[in-house]
C-alpha cells in the first residue's frame, strides 16, 4: 500500500511539473482523490479492529521503521482526508483567480500534495527518525502553501514566522526524540514506553512535558500560540483551512500519541493539560472576540478550540488517573469528536470567509455588511457553521461539549477537595468561553453578513461559483449528520479510545452511565426540534396568507436617514465587552479629540494587540537583537575575513575535543597527586 | 407531561399578575389578569411589516426563538413527574438550546441594520453571556449534593438528606430569580417600560418586529418566566405527593410573579455599565453554595 501512495505520489508530481497551468489542478485533485480513497480504506479498517502494520527494515542510522495505522491514527487521518479532500476541491475553484502566476502554482499544487502525504506520513509511522523527517516535511510544505502571495510583505512575514515557530516546535520534539535514542539506542516508538516505563514517573512526566511543548507549538496551545493568527489570515483561504482544520490537530494527535506511549502520572499530566487548555480556551475567545480582520477572528477560534479539545484531553488522562471510566471515557470521545467536529466546522468557516475575500476583496468586517442578500448560500453556510462552533444544537459541536461537560460533572462522584475547586473552574471556563464564542459570533455574522453593505465596493458582489459551493456543501451536510445521528460516532469511537482505557483497571464504583446514553434522547429532541420550528413556519404561513404583509422602513426613533452610517458597528457591538476585558488584553486607542465649535472629521480607531505575544515573543526578540548588535563588527561584507571565520571555526571544533581531552588529562594527573 | 401543562398554564397567568402587583402598588386599578395574554392573541391575528434591509434570518428568527424556549420547557419536572424527557445533563441541553434561541434574536435584532437594536443585541449577548456561568455552578453543586446529573433526578433527591438543603434551595432560589430577570430583561438590569431606546435590552431588539412574530417573542417571554418559577418551585417541591406539590407550584409561581412586581415597582435599573459586576456577583452567590454543598458534604474535613 505503501508504495502504491508513493507511485501515486511521484506520478502526480511529475504530472504537474509537466502538464500545462489549467491542469495542475485536475492533477492534483486527482491525485488528493486516490490517496485519500487508498488510506480511508486501510483507515475504516483500522477502525473496526483490524489494525495495518508493516516492518520495513531500515539503515542503521535509525533502524526497522515500523508501518502502523492503529484506531487512533485511523480517526486522525480520517478527519485529514475529509478536509483535505474538501480543501482541494475549494482551493482547486478558489485558485482559477491566480491563474496568471504559473510558477506559483505548480509549487502550490506539489506542495499540497507533498503536505498531505507527510500529514498522513506523521500518523502512520512509529519511528521517531522519521516522524521527524515528515514532520519537516509538513512544516516546509505548509510554509510554501502560506507564503503563495509572496509578493505581499506581511504575507511573507507571517510565513517566516511560521516557519520559524514551527522549528522551535521540531527542537522540543528532537530533544525528546534524542534523549530516548540516547538511553536507549533505538528510534521506534516501543523504546519509548519501555523506557518510561523503566523510569520514574518523574522522568516521564518530564519526557512527556517535552514532548507536550513540540506539539503545543503546532497545536497553538496559550502561550505557544502566536503563529497562528498570523499564519492563517495570510495564507489562501483554503489553506487556512486546512491548517485549522487539520494541521494543528496533529499537534493534538502527537499529544495523544504520547499519552499512549509514555508510562506516568496521568493525574499530574491531566492536571497540567487542563490547565493549560483552559488557559488557551478563554484566551484565544477573548482575543477573537476583538479581531476586526475575519479570518484573524477565525484563526483566533482555532486556539480557542484546541483549548475545548485540551480540557477533554485532560479530563480523560484525570479519569485514568483516578480510576473513573466514564470520566476517561467521556474525556476522550469527546476530545475526539471535538477534533473532528472542528476540522469541519473550521474550513467550512474559512472557505466561506474565502469566498467573501474573493467577492468584495477584503476581510475587515468593520467595511463589509449586507452580504446575505447578494450571497445568499455563502452566508447560510457560514450561519450554520456559527451555530456549530458557538456549539449549540442541534449541530455537531453541541455533541462533542455535551460529551465533555459530561466528563466534568462525571468527575464529580470521584473528586477530592482540590479536584472540586478544578471542576467549578473548569465548569465556569468552559461555559464562558460558549458564551463568549456566541458574543463573538453573533458579531461576526451580523455585522458581515446582515443589515446594509457599510461601503462601496469596485466591482459587483455576486454569489460564488457553483462548484466552489460543492465542497461547502459537503461538510455541512457531514456535520448535521454527526449533530443528529452522534452515535455512529461515537460507536466508531470506541475502539481509539479503548486504546487509552484498556490498561487500566477501572474503580467500578464509580461507574455511572452517564452522558453517553443521553445521546438518543437527545437525538429525537433535536429531531423534535426542527420539526417544531417548521409546525411554527407553516402556521405562520398559514396566518400571514390572509392578513397584509408590507414592508417598510426600519424605525429610527421616527427618523429615517440612510441607514448605513448609522448602523451599529463590531467594534461598538464588543464595547462594553472590551471595556471590562481591557487588564487582560491589550487594546490601543487612537483618538482625534473634537475641538472646535464646527468640528470637521473625527477619528477614532482601534488596534488590538496580543499581550503574550508582546511579553513572550517581541521582548526576547528585542533583547537578542541588541546582543546580537554586539557582534555588528564581524560583519563587513569582505569574502576573505568571512573564509578566515569559517577556516577559525573548524580549526576549533577540530581542536575543540583534544583540548578538552589535555584539560582532562591535567585534572586527572592533579587529583592523583 | 404534567409539567409542561402546568408550565403553560401558569405563563398564561404570569405577566398579568405581575401587571396586576405593579398597578397595586402604584395606587392604579390596573388592566386585568388576562391583559397580556389578550394582547398576543390581538398579535397572533395582525398583518406583519418587514423592514426593506431585513433578510430571511429576521424571518426565521423569533420562529426559532420561540421554538427553543418551549424546547426548554420539556425537559423541567414537576416535583414527583419527570418533564417530557428526563436525561443526563439534561440542564446542559436546557442552557444551550436557549443559547441557540438567543443567537437567534441577537442577530435577528442586528438584522435590521438599526444602530438602536445593535446596542440592545450587543447588552443582551454580553449579559447572557456572565449568567451563564452561574446557572452552571449552581446545577453542578446540586449535581454535587445529590449525585445525579438531570433535573428530574437532583431535585427528587435533594431533600432527603438534611434540612440544611433547604437553605440552600433558598439562595439558589435568589440566583434563579436573578437569572430569570436577566434573561427576560427586567429590572434591576433591563426596564420593559421605559420609553428611550438607548436605555432598553430586550424591548429594543425587537422593535422591528410586529404581528405574528412579535406575538411569538412575546408569548416566548411568558413561558420563559413560567418555566424559571418552575425550576425555582421544583427546588422545594422535589420529593413531596401532587397532593402537596401542586398547590405548593402554584404558590410559587405567584409569589415570584408578585416579586417581579414588587421588585419592578420598588428598584430603579441600575446603570448600563452595572450590570456586568451585579451579574458576575450571581456567579460568587452560585460560588457561595458550592462551599455550602462542601460543607454539607464534609468535604473540608
Amino acid at each position: 500500500m505503501i508504495n502504491i501512495l508513493i507511485a501515486i505520489l511521484i506520478a502526480s508530481v511529475i504530472a504537474i511539473l509537466s502538464v500545462n497551468v489549467k491542469a495542475k489542478g485536475i492533477v492534483t485533485l486527482s491525485g488528493v482523490i486516490l490517496i485519500a480513497l487508498i488510506s480511508s480504506i486501510v483507515a475504516v479498517k483500522a477502525l473496526l479492529g483490524h489494525s495495518y502494520g508493516i516492518l520495513l527494515s531500515g539503515p542503521a542510522l535509525f533502524g526497522n521503521v515500523m508501518v502502523n495505522i492503529d484506531p487512533l491514527s485511523a480517526w486522525f487521518i480520517l478527519t485529514i482526508n475529509f478536509t483535505i479532500l474538501t480543501g482541494a476541491i475549494y482551493g482547486f475553484n478558489y485558485m482559477r483567480k491566480y491563474i496568471e502566476m504559473k510558477s506559483e502554482l505548480t509549487l502550490h499544487c506539489i506542495a499540497y500534495l507533498l503536505a498531505y502525504f507527510a500529514l498522513l506520513g506523521i500518523c502512520s509511522v512509529q519511528n521517531g527518525f522519521i516522524f521527524l523527517l515528515f514532520w519537516e516535511l509538513m512544516a516546509l510544505s505548509l510554509f510554501i502553501l502560506v507564503i503563495f502571495e509572496h509578493d505581499k510583505p506581511e504575507t511573507l512575514r507571517a510565513g517566516l514566522n511560521y516557519l520559524v515557530q514551527s522549528h522551535i516546535s521540531i527542537v522540543f520534539l528532537m530533544l525528546g526524540f534524542i534523549y530516548v535514542v540516547y538511553k536507549t539506542g533505538s528510534y521506534s516508538f516501543e523504546a519509548i514506553s519501555d523506557f518510561s516505563s523503566q523510569q520514574s514517573t518523574l522522568a516521564g512526566t518530564t519526557l512527556f512535558l517535552c514532548f507536550f511543548i513540540g506539539f503545543a507549538i503546532k497545536a497553538g496551545f496559550v502561550p505557544f500560540h502566536t503563529w497562528l493568527p498570523y499564519a492563517h489570515p495570510a495564507a489562501p483561504s483554503h489553506i487556512s483551512g486546512i491548517m485549522s482544520g487539520v494541521v494543528i490537530k496533529i499537534g493534538i494527535y502527537g499529544i495523544l500519541r504520547m499519552l499512549l506511549l509514555i508510562k506516568t502520572d496521568y493525574t499530574t499530566i491531566g492536571f497540567i493539560i487542563l490547565f493549560i487548555s483552559l488557559i488557551t480556551g478563554i484566551y484565544g475567545v477573548m482575543l477573537a472576540t476583538i479581531q476586526h480582520d475575519l479570518k484573524k477572528l477565525l484563526a483566533y477560534h482555532s486556539v480557542e478550540n484546541i483549548g475545548i479539545i485540551g480540557i477533554g484531553i485532560g479530563l480523560g488522562c484525570i479519569g485514568l488517573g483516578a480510576t473513573n471510566k466514564w470520566m476517561a471515557i467521556l474525556g476522550f470521545t469527546g476530545a475526539l469528536l471535538h477534533t473532528l467536529n472542528h476540522s469541519l466546522f473550521k474550513s467550512l468557516l474559512f472557505f466561506s470567509a474565502g469566498n467573501v475575500l474573493q467577492a468584495t476583496h477584503t476581510v475587515n468586517i468593520e467595511r463589509l455588511g449586507g452580504i446575505i442578500k447578494r450571497m445568499p448560500q455563502t452566508s447560510l453556510l457560514f450561519l450554520v457553521a456559527a451555530l456549530a462552533i458557538c456549539g449549540l444544537p442541534p449541530l455537531n459541536g453541541f455533541i462533542s461539549e455535551f460529551l465533555i461537560f459530561g466528563g466534568l460533572y462525571n468527575w464529580l462522584y470521584s473528586a477530592s477537595l482540590l479536584s472540586l475547586i478544578a471542576i467549578v473552574f473548569s465548569l465556569g471556563g468552559l461555559v464562558l468561553i460558549g458564551g463568549l464564542a456566541l458574543l463573538c459570533f453573533t458579531k461576526a455574522f451580523s455585522v458581515v453578513f446582515l443589515g446594509n453593505q457599510r461601503s462601496t465596493f469596485n466591482s459587483e458582489i455576486n454569489e460564488t461559483g457553483f462548484w466552489q459551493l460543492i465542497p461547502m456543501y459537503m461538510t455541512v451536510i457531514f456535520m448535521m449528520f454527526i449533530g443528529l445521528f452522534p452515535s455512529i460516532f461515537i460507536n466508531a469511537l470506541q475502539i481509539p479510545v479503548n486504546q487509552f482505557t484498556h490498561d487500566v483497571v477501572f474503580n467500578l464504583n464509580l461507574i455511572k452511565v452517564g452522558a453517553l446514553d443521553s445521546l438518543k434522547t437527545l437525538n429525537w429532541l433535536f429531531l423534535g426540534f426542527i420539526l417544531l420550528v417548521l409546525l411554527i413556519l407553516w402556521l405562520r404561513k398559514i396566518q400571514s396568507r390572509k392578513k397584509l404583509i408590507e414592508r417598510g422602513l426600519t424605525w429610527g426613533c421616527g427618523y429615517s436617514p440612510s441607514g448605513v452610517k448609522l448602523q451599529y458597528t463590531a467594534n461598538s457591538f464588543v464595547r462594553s465587552y472590551s471595556k471590562l476585558a481591557k487588564p487582560i488584553l491589550d487594546i490601543e486607542k487612537k483618538e482625534v479629540e473634537v475641538v472646535e465649535v464646527f468640528p470637521s472629521g473625527k477619528h477614532y480607531e482601534t488596534h488590538s494587540y496580543d499581550k503574550i505575544e508582546r511579553i513572550l515573543i517581541d521582548k526576547p526578540i528585542r533583547y537578542m537583537s541588541r546582543f546580537a548588535e554586539l557582534f555588528l563588527f564581524l560583519q563587513n561584507g569582505q569574502l576573505q575575513q568571512y573564509i578566515l571565520y569559517g577556516i577559525i571555526f573548524i580549526t576549533s571544533i577540530i581542536c575543540l575535543p583534544l583540548i578538552i581531552s589535555k584539560i582532562l588529562s591535567i585534572l586527572h594527573f592533579l587529583n592523583n597527586l | 407531561m404534567l409539567s409542561i401543562i402546568l408550565i403553560l398554564f401558569s405563563s398564561i397567568f404570569f405577566a398579568g399578575f405581575i401587571l396586576r402587583t405593579k398597578s397595586i402598588a402604584s395606587g392604579r386599578k390596573g388592566p386585568g389578569i388576562m391583559q397580556p395574554v389578550k394582547d398576543v392573541i390581538r398579535l397572533f391575528k395582525k398583518g406583519t411589516i418587514y423592514s426593506e434591509t431585513t433578510s430571511i434570518i429576521f424571518r426565521i428568527g423569533p420562529v426559532i426563538y420561540f421554538s427553543s424556549v418551549l424546547m426548554a420547557c420539556m425537559v423541567i419536572p414537576f416535583g414527583p413527574y419527570k418533564g417530557i424527557v428526563s436525561f443526563d445533563g439534561d440542564f446542559v441541553f436546557f442552557a444551550y438550546i436557549l443559547a441557540l434561541g438567543k443567537f437567534f434574536s441577537i442577530i435577528s435584532a442586528m438584522d435590521t441594520g438599526s444602530s438602536f437594536e445593535g446596542m440592545g443585541a450587543s447588552r443582551e449577548a454580553l449579559f447572557s453571556m456572565f449568567a451563564e456561568p452561574a446557572f452552571f455552578i449552581l446545577i453542578g453543586s446540586f449535581a454535587l449534593l445529590t449525585g445525579n446529573t438531570s433535573f428530574f433526578d437532583i431535585f427528587s433527591t435533594l431533600h432527603l438528606g438534611s434540612s440544611i438543603t433547604y437553605t440552600l434551595g433558598g439562595l439558589a432560589a435568589f440566583v434563579l430569580v436573578m437569572i430569570a430577570m436577566i434573561e427576560n430583561s427586567r429590572m434591576p438590569v433591563d426596564d420593559p417600560k421605559t420609553h428611550l431606546e438607548l436605555t432598553m435590552i430586550h424591548e429594543v431588539m425587537v422593535l422591528d418586529n410586529s404581528g405574528f412574530d412579535l406575538g411569538l417573542i412575546l408569548t416566548a417571554g411568558y413561558l420563559k418566566f413560567a418555566m424559571y418559577g418552575a425550576i425555582i418551585a421544583d427546588f422545594f417541591i422535589g420529593g413531596l405527593s401532587v397532593s402537596f406539590a401542586l398547590p405548593l407550584f402554584l404558590f410559587i409561581q405567584l409569589l415570584f410573579a408578585v416579586t417581579v412586581g414588587l421588585i419592578e415597582s420598588f428598584m430603579a435599573r441600575f446603570r448600563m455599565n452595572h450590570n456586568p459586576q451585579f451579574i458576575l456577583a450571581l456567579s460568587s452567590v452560585s460560588f457561595l453554595i458550592f462551599l455550602g454543598v462542601l460543607l454539607v458534604l464534609e468535604k473540608f474535613l
